[in-house]
C-alpha cells in the first residue's frame, strides 16, 4: 500500500507554477527517490507534502487527504524533514536541536531513549553534543538533521539533496544509515537527489522529473539500465 | 570614601531596575528578534492596569498578535517604527486614560531603611535587586530547562526549521512577548513607588535599559541584569566626582556608553557574536 500518494500536484511560488501536475507514491516501507537537475521542482515536491508551498492536486498520506495543512500539523502525522540547507539551529547546542526533533512526536517513551538511539546511528553527534549546530562541519550538520528527523519517530522521512556539497565518503555514511533505518524502523524513505548513481542504488522505486514534470518512473533498478539516463545523469 | 561607597550602593539600586527593564528588552529580542522600542512604555502601560486592578500585565500578548504579527516578516526598519509607534499609543492611552498627574505607588517592601556601618540601603532598593535577581533565576531555567523555553528560542531563530519540528512558531512568539511584558510589568512595578506613577515614567528609564542590555550583550539576559548594575553605578559615580555632568548630564552618559561599546564590542561584555556562514 502507498503510505504517500500524489495525484496531479501542481505547486506555486506566488504566480511561478513549479509543479504541473505529477504523480508519485511513495510505498509503506520502502524507498522511493525523485532524480532531476537544479530547477525540475524536487525540492518543492517536497515542500508540497510538507505543506510550506501552495499546492493544487492531491496529496494523500496514509490514505487521508492532507493538502492545505499547517506544516506543523503534517509533523504531528509522523512526516519527518531534513530540509533542503539542512535547517540547523545554528545557536543551539546539537543536543537541543535533537530535542525539538522530538518537539511534535506522538506516543511514549523517553527522549532520552531516542537520543540514545540516534547517537548509536551517529556517533559523531554525541561526541558534538554539547557544542552550537552551527559549528559543526556540512556533513555533521547532515547527520544532524537527519538525526533530528529521526527523533519524531517519523512512518516518512523526507530527505532534500543528503550529497550536496559533501565528500562522497560521507555521503555513502548517510546513506548506509539510512537504509538501515529504512530495514530496521520500516521508516519509509522519499529522497530527493540530484546525485542519480547514488540515489539509484539505494531507492527501490525512482521518478525522474523535468521543469516540473515527472518525465520517467520506474523501479529504480531498471531506471539504472536506462541508456538515456544513463549518458545523462550516470555519466557513462 | 564613605560617600564613594553611598554611591555605589543607590547606583546599585537603581542599577538593579535598569537591569529588570534590560532584561525585558533582551527577552523579547530573544524570544522574537525584534528590539522592543515600546518596551518602557508597555512596562509602564502595565503598571498602570497593576495599580488599577493590583494585576499582572499578562494582556499583553494582544501586543505581538495584533501589531507585531503583520509586519513579522516585513524589514528591520519597519518593524522598528511600528514599536516606536507602539510607544507613542501606549503613552498617550496613558495619559488620556489615567491623566498626566503623577500618583504615588506603594512599595512591597518595609519603608525603614538598612543601615550597615554609615552606608544606607533603602529596602526598597534592595528588595527591587533582589525581584531582579529571582526573575533572571526564573527566566533562566525556563529558557534552560523546559521545552518550551527552547521551543521558543528556536522559534525566534529558525522558523521555517521549527515548523519542520513541529512547533507552532506564531504562538511561541505571542508567549515570548506575553512573558517580556510581565518582566516590563514587574521592573514598572519596581520603579513606580522611586518615580512617581505617570505616563512619562520610563522615557529615561527605557535609555538606561538600553545602555545596559547594550554593555551587557543583547543576547545574554544576565549580561544585561549585569549591564543595569554596571550602568547604575557608572552613572552615580559620574555624577557625584564629575562635576559638569552633575545631575542634568546623566542621561547623557548612558548615551555615550551605548555609543562607546557599539564602537568597541558591539556584541557587548557577554553577548555572543552572531556568525553566519556564508
Amino acid at each position: 500500500m502507498a503510505l504517500l500518494e500524489a495525484k496531479g500536484l501542481h505547486a506555486q511560488y506566488g504566480w511561478t507554477k513549479v509543479l504541473h501536475g505529477i504523480d508519485f507514491a511513495v510505498q509503506e516501507g520502502g524507498i522511493t527517490t525523485i532524480l532531476g537537475a537544479n530547477g525540475a521542482g524536487k525540492t518543492t515536491t517536497l515542500r508540497a507534502v510538507c505543506g510550506m508551498v501552495r499546492t493544487a492536486g492531491e496529496i494523500r498520506f496514509d490514505g487521508r487527504r492532507i493538502n492545505g495543512r499547517a506544516t506543523e500539523d503534517l509533523v504531528r502525522l509522523g512526516i519527518g524533514h531534513a530540509p533542503e540547507g539542512r535547517g540547523t539551529f545554528v545557536n543551539l547546542t546539537v543536543e537541543e536541536n535533537l530535542r525539538l526533533g522530538a518537539y511534535a512526536r506522538r506516543g511514549g517513551g523517553s527522549v532520552a531513549q531516542d537520543l540514545e538511539r540516534v547517537y548509536g546511528y551517529f556517533p559523531v553527534l554525541a561526541q558534538r553534543k554539547k557544542q552550537a549546530g552551527g559549528t559543526l562541519s556540512g556533513g555533521e550538520q547532515q547527520m544532524l538533521a537527519v538525526a533530528r528527523a529521526l527523533m519524531l519517530r517519523p512512518r516518512l522521512l523526507l530527505l532534500d539533496e543528503p550529497s550536496l556539497g559533501l565528500a562522497p565518503l560521507v555521503v555513502r555514511e548517510i546513506l548506509r544509515i539510512v537504509r538501515t533505518i529504512n530495514r530496521e524502523e520500516r521508516v519509509s524513505v522519499l529522497l530527493v537527489e540530484q546525485n542519480a548513481a547514488v540515489a539509484l542504488g539505494l531507492a527501490d522505486h525512482a521518478y525522474l522529473m523535468e521543469t516540473g514534470r515527472v518525465v520517467m518512473s520506474g523501479p529504480a533498478a531498471e531506471l539504472r539500465q536506462n541508456d538515456a539516463i544513463r549518458r545523462a545523469y550516470l555519466g557513462y | 570614601m564613605e560617600v564613594f561607597f553611598q554611591q555605589v550602593v543607590s547606583g546599585l539600586a537603581t542599577g538593579g531596575i535598569y537591569g529588570s527593564v534590560a532584561l525585558a528588552l533582551v527577552m523579547i529580542y530573544q524570544a522574537t528578534d525584534v528590539v522592543n522600542y515600546a518596551q518602557g512604555e508597555m512596562a509602564m502601560f502595565s503598571t498602570y492596569i497593576a495599580w488599577t486592578l493590583l494585576d499582572k500585565g499578562v494582556p499583553y500578548w494582544w501586543a505581538e498578535r495584533i501589531v507585531i504579527r503583520p509586519v513579522e516578516n516585513k524589514p528591520i526598519l519597519t518593524i522598528v517604527i511600528v514599536c516606536i509607534g507602539l510607544l507613542v499609543i501606549l503613552n498617550s492611552m496613558a495619559g488620556w486614560i489615567y491623566s498626566y498627574i503623577q500618583k504615588p505607588f506603594p512599595s512591597p517592601f518595609p519603608p525603614k531603611p538598612i543601615m550597615l556601618g554609615t552606608v544606607v540601603f533603602g529596602a526598597h532598593d534592595l528588595g527591587a535587586i533582589g525581584v531582579t535577581l529571582v526573575v533572571l533565576a526564573f527566566l533562566y531555567a525556563f529558557f534552560r530547562f523546559t521545552t518550551l523555553g527552547l521551543a521558543m528560542r528556536a522559534a525566534a531563530q529558525n522558523p521555517v526549521s521549527s515548523r519542520l519540528c513541529g512547533i507552532r512558531v506564531g504562538w511561541m512568539l505571542a508567549i515570548g512577548w506575553g512573558l517580556a511584558s510581565m518582566v516590563g510589568a514587574v521592573a514598572g512595578m519596581m520603579v513606580a513607588p522611586i518615580v512617581f506613577l505617570d505616563p512619562n515614567m520610563m522615557a529615561g528609564i527605557l535609555i538606561y535599559a538600553f545602555a545596559s542590555a547594550t554593555l551587557g550583550g543583547f543576547t545574554s539576559p544576565g549580561g544585561a541584569v549585569l549591564g543595569g548594575l554596571i550602568v547604575g553605578v557608572i552613572e552615580n559615580l559620574v555624577g557625584t566626582y564629575v562635576h559638569f555632568i552633575g545631575t542634568e548630564l546623566k542621561l547623557t552618559v548612558a548615551l555615550a556608553l551605548i555609543l562607546v561599546v557599539l564602537v568597541f564590542k558591539p556584541s557587548g561584555l557577554f553577548g555572543r557574536v552572531a556568525v553566519h556562514r556564508v
